[in-house]
């Protein structure tokens, strides 16, 4: 059966998109995040990864309003990145495991969660940015990926215990795929920003390093906030916590936290990196 | 900031994209969805009001995106994910619309962005 090999959480913010397309890494304004990375590079260099489930949100590139599913799974062989309106370029495709895809969209709705199946997805920055920040600097991205899409576009969203609650169902679909790949689990996203209303540019370190600390031995603490609570703590898109919920249900209650980072601000938002390794 | 457990519909500053918002922004929505498409933005640009006529928007949709305000196209039912690519258009980043909603300088409001992290 496969194994997970552990989870990452991360910002996916577009301007750290720019900055690795631009070779910023080493300016003053971005040293501090990207120095976060290097263990992290350390640690896939030693798991190893065939697979990652990559759990993201799509901010209006793939879905719109028009049909807007709350989970939605892809089942492409490929997915492929494309303009998103505001200048960021175009990154190649990504190479899918359609195995992987519909084992986990038959475990996870077998266990009542009524995924939407896409056998096409255009993935938006929320995928390609952690994609980047995890083996950009390498010539190909050494992984096949299945995208997880969670709505955060349109309330209501699903509650932070649902999310979590996912990952769970994602983590024992996972463990029961018949195959020796070994998979890690991505969740993107957060930590608080507010980009829209008078309260934009809110960022809250207090409540984002609380989450940081709470995910790795106690996470079922944070999915007793409703998404109300959370946006009022870590601002509108700040709700992108439940991308890092789901993360952390895929894996055992027991990990070992290898590394983590918290800087603010990248763009509007304080930006958090966490990896976990799931207990041998 | 400190952590609150406090459950609240209103939160300051701040407007829920719920069932209200998602009937009134609709059409604005659907148009600035459209300039995910370099084509589109280009149609837009070369004339605005027929670009906004044929996605049917309201007079308010209208004024508000004539005034390129961002507060007033929440007001008019716009989500930011999709107003960021309107802003997109016309170069404008999240800290200039930050700094526009929030009636700061762009330096002002960034400098309150680096001050989050003391």
């Amino acid at each position: 059966m496969a194994q997970i090999v552990g989870g990452i959480s991360t910002s996916h913010i577009p301007a750290i998109g720019r900055a690795i397309a631009n070779g910023l890494q080493e300016e003053s304004y971005w040293k501090p995040f990207f120095d976060g990375y290097p263990p992290v590079y350390d640690w896939l260099d030693h798991v190893q990864p065939d697979v990652a489930v990559v759990i993201y949100n799509d901010h209006g590139l793939n879905f719109f309003l028009d049909k807007l599913p709350t989970f939605a799974i892809g089942a492409a062989a490929e997915y492929a990145n494309a303009d998103e309106g505001w200048g960021l370029g175009t990154l190649p495709p990504y190479a899918g495991d359609t195995d992987l895809s519909w084992h986990l969209i038959r475990s996870c709705i077998a266990d009542e969660f009524d995924i939407t199946v896409c056998q096409e997805m255009k993935v938006d920055h929320g995928f390609t940015v952690p994609m980047s920040l995890l083996w950009g600097r390498q010539k190909e991205i050494p992984v096949r990926t299945v995208p997880v899409s969670i709505n955060t576009v349109q309330h209501p969203l699903p509650t932070p215990a649902r999310c979590y609650k996912l990952g769970r169902a994602l983590g024992k679909a996972i463990r029961s795929w018949d195959s020796d790949a070994k998979v890690i689990v991505i969740g993107t996203g957060g930590l608080s920003h507010q980009l829209d209303g008078e309260r934009a540019g809110l960022i809250n370190k207090e409540f984002d390093l609380m989450c940081m600390e709470k995910i790795v031995n106690d996470p079922e603490a944070l999915t007793e906030y409703s998404i109300l609570e959370i946006v009022r703590n870590a601002g509108a898109q700040g709700a992108e916590l439940i991308l890092w919920l789901a993360m952390r249900g895929a894996l055992s209650k027991n990990v070992s936290k290898i590394h983590s980072n918290y800087h603010i601000p990248i763009s509007n938002t304080g930006a958090g990196l966490l990896v976990l390794e799931e207990a041998a | 900031m400190s952590v609150t457990k406090l459950e609240a519909r209103e939160i300051p500053g701040t407007t829920i994209f719920d069932e209200k918002q998602a009937l009134k922004g609709y059409q604005l929505n659907k148009m600035c969805y459209s300039f995910n498409d370099a084509t589109c933005r280009d149609q837009f640009l070369q004339d605005e009001d027929a670009y906004c006529e044929k996605f049917g928007l309201t007079s308010g949709q209208r004024a508000a995106v004539n005034a390129r305000n961002v507060l007033q196209l929440i007001e008019a039912g716009g989500n930011i994910y999709y107003l960021a690519k309107f802003a997109g258009i016309f170069g404008l980043d999240v800290q200039d619309i930050g700094a526009q909603q929030t009636g700061m300088s762009v330096d002002a409001f960034k400098a309150m962005l680096v001050a989050a992290g003391d």
